[in-house]
């Protein structure tokens, strides 16, 4: 482990590569290779896991496939780094990845301090507690004196903190670096409680030995805003990152799907042309750094932002997560992308 | 590791030209060397500070001061989410040095006595000690740490089934839990006693050694001070009212409380790195042994002396001698290898410095201390062996 981030040190003073590109030449970078780097989870079904064949799938992993078919009109090419949560910011900060997309949580500390740029949040998360439900717990504020199981580097261990100061309980933590480890202290009896974003205990109670014999309790101690970082020093990159996660949302709210996407190039809705680069004289793309059918290339790879979260943890995935907080703007939501002019 | 020259011809003029001088010659490849060698230090560092200036990285130790923000689940010394950065260090540190120390105490015990097993003429024990030696010295330490962490999550049973051990301890997956004493008014006094005891215990050996020198008559010196140690104190233990009681651990909501813990993750990383390293030094003793030469002993018997004296005194103190600094790296490889702690969740340095590493950001620093703390404690060890080494070693006329 160590080794890994000495690796990432090393590898950050020795080449210096990685952190030129902090001077605005991921992009330059990135063509050069012929695929984005991406930083994501070690294995978080629904978010970024990949299957038996080591093809990746997920939200996060649909975010890295976007940004690569926003640059090459082709999502396949993206290579990925799987990370723990203590491995993820030196993989950044040296270069070694070109955009992490790992249910990371924007704050303040790793905007400023770590020298990272957040902006578009993909998932509005809050964290929550998992219990057996033979312990017969139905609200936090019952958990003094329990064991909580918690994945070391994250906010959700400050977090967890927090709240029990707060609140006056004690509890004892139990912490791992690797989700995997975490999940098997659980499981195995370990803790008494498991502590993550909400959609984390959702996607994770489906890889435990019986899921029902656990719940999610209904307390949500934080925000958690979930998204992209990409280095500080880059605008161009950060841009790219930044709309292509607005172009998801702003295709669902005109109604654009990955399978009406051709058909929808057609249109005579002068906002709907201009987003999809077929006006006269658009220059959509170009102000990018990329081609006019960059959005194009988004929606035929990925789909809408709607498409992207039902396929992995909304309604037609086995996580079954209501959009929530994650609704557009116009449905109940905050997810609301500026306009495309 | 001094680089020199070694061998420098006695009084050759040098014949030729000043580039033929081996000495120059030496003493040039060694400039060379050495401005190399600084250069790329050079390099590299001007390199790390040019790029985090480049990240808007901040370096320095200053964020050590900052409040830590996150609780550790096992502390010798009182820790909150409102220490700072440098107590989870120190946390992280002791605890460390616990698991090591306690490591290092019965991988000795089991290694001395696989060792000696080996040599047994008993055919089970000395197959039995090779067995273990094989198995355990051919497994990577970090496996044999899971084998022990998941053996004791599985095998044991929850909280609520608790094992009841003698003593008022119970077992369970969340630990060992046993009854924490409490000390009562004038439990001094007994402390007070074992010092006396203890300077005693010096003073009647220091004259058995001048009587058997002036007299050749021996003391029964063992007894003697086993009897100081343990009698004075329970004495005085008992004279003031036997001044201690028990926390006994009982059974709470979700596990037990009050008492003691030793967490599970400390258990079986204390017993995987007693039990690995033990096979080593199981082999090393055996060494030890081999090493001293049979006439030894037959000189020894030669003279009158009984077996258990010859062994106690002309076997063992010329064993040592083989077995004392190959000894110091099996502490050392312990010591080092109790950073794998990170893999089962016992918050070490390793660990805890990890957490820090993330919550700030600071790699280099943290990375930097990690370094000195190991470098440091693997120096002291080998201070202290070497001491002890120099103790043991042949005095020569």
């Amino acid at each position: 482990m160590a080794r890994r981030i000495l690796t990432a040190l090393v590898g950050a003073a020795v080449m210096g590569i990685g952190t030129q590109a902090a001077s605005g030449a991921t992009l330059d970078d990135v063509k050069a290779k012929g695929f984005v780097q991406c930083g994501v989870n070690t294995g978080l079904a629904g978010f970024a896991a990949p299957d038996a064949s080591g093809n990746w799938s997920g939200f996060d992993v649909d975010y890295c496939k976007a940004i690569a078919a926003a640059i090459f009109a082709d999502g396949s090419k993206v290579k990925y780094t799987p990370t723990s949560a203590k491995e993820r910011f030196p993989a950044l900060q040296s270069g070694e990845v070109d955009v992490l997309a790992r249910n990371t949580t924007w704050t303040i500390n790793r905007d400023t301090a770590l020298g990272f740029n957040f902006r578009p949040v993909n998932y509005y998360d809050g964290q929550g507690f998992m219990v057996r439900k033979s312990l017969n717990v139905k609200s936090a504020l019952e958990l003094s004196g329990a064991a909580v199981c918690v994945q070391t580097g994250t906010t959700t261990e400050l977090n967890l903190a927090d709240y029990f100061k707060s609140n006056n309980l004690q509890y004892n933590p139990v912490v791992f670096e690797k989700l995997e480890e975490v999940n098997a202290a659980y499981d195995a009896g370990r803790c008494d409680v498991y502590t993550t974003d909400q959609s984390g205990l959702y996607s994770l109670r489906l890889t435990l030995s019986k899921p029902d014999d656990h719940m999610i309790l209904p307390e949500i101690i934080s925000k958690e805003p979930l998204g992209p970082a990409v280095r500080q020093g880059d605008d161009q990159w950060y841009d790219i990152v930044s709309w292509v996660h607005y172009a998801l949302i702003q295709a669902e709210e005109f109604g654009i799907t990955q399978a009406n996407v051709e058909e929808m190039k057609k249109s005579t809705n002068p906002d709907v042309q201009r987003f999809l680069g077929v006006e006269a004289d658009s220059k959509i793309g170009t102000d990018l750094g990329l081609t006019n059918e960059w959005a194009v290339n988004v929606i035929k790879a990925v789909g809408n932002y709607g498409e992207v979260f039902d396929r992995n943890i909304g309604a037609g995935s086995p996580l079954k997560i209501e959009r929530g907080l994650n609704a557009l703007w116009n449905k109940g939501g905050i997810q609301y992308a500026p306009p495309v002019r | 590791m001094a680089i020199g020259v070694t061998t420098t011809p006695e009084k050759s003029k040098p014949s030729g030209s000043i580039i033929n001088d081996p000495q120059v010659r030496g003493i040039f490849y060694q400039v060379i060397t050495l401005v190399v060698l600084a250069a790329f230090v050079y390099w590299v560092a001007d390199n790390t500070i040019e790029n985090l200036k480049r990240a808007n990285i901040a370096s320095g130790y200053g964020f050590l001061n900052g409040r830590a923000g996150f609780d550790v689940g096992q502390s010798l010394i009182a820790f909150t989410s409102d220490s700072t950065y440098q107590r989870a260090l120190l946390v992280g540190l002791l605890n460390t040095l616990l698991v090591a120390i306690c490591g290092i105490f019965t991988a000795t015990i089991i290694g001395f006595a696989v060792g000696i097993g080996r040599l047994s003429h008993n055919w089970l024990i000395a197959k039995l000690s090779l067995t273990y030696v094989e198995v355990f010295r051919n497994i990577p330490p970090l496996l044999v740490i899971f084998f022990w962490y998941s053996g004791v999550l599985a095998i044991l049973p929850q909280p609520r089934e608790s094992a009841a051990l003698p003593l008022n301890m119970f077992l369970n997956n969340r630990g060992l839990a046993f009854p924490k004493p409490i000390l009562g008014d004038g439990w001094q006094y007994t402390l007070f006693a074992l010092v006396i005891a203890i300077v005693a215990s010096i003073a009647v050996a220091r004259f058995a050694h001048k009587k058997q020198d002036a007299t050749g008559q021996r003391f029964p010196i063992l007894w003697t001070v086993l009897g100081l140690v343990i009698g004075l104190p329970l004495l005085t233990f008992f004279a003031t009212g036997s001044p201690i009681t028990f926390d006994v651990p009982v059974a709470g909501k979700f596990n037990l409380t009050g008492g003691s813990v030793i967490g599970p993750e400390f258990l079986s990383l204390f017993l995987a790195l007693s039990f690995y390293t033990a096979a080593f030094i199981a082999e090393i003793v055996r060494a030890g042994i081999r090493g001293v030469s049979k006439g030894q002993t037959e000189a020894a018997h030669a003279l009158g002396i009984r077996p258990r004296l010859t062994t106690r005194l002309v076997v063992v103190p010329q064993a040592l001698r083989i077995i004392i600094p190959p000894l110091t790296s099996q502490y050392l490889n312990l010591t080092k290898n109790s950073s794998l702690a990170v893999a089962i969740g016992y918050a070490d340095l390793v660990a805890v410095g990890g957490t820090i590493l993330n919550q700030t950001g600071q790699a280099i620093e943290v990375v930097t201390i990690w370094i000195v703390v190991y470098l440091s404690l693997s120096l002291a060890t080998s201070l202290f062996m070497n001491w002890f080494n120099a103790r043991m070693a042949l005095v020569e006329r």
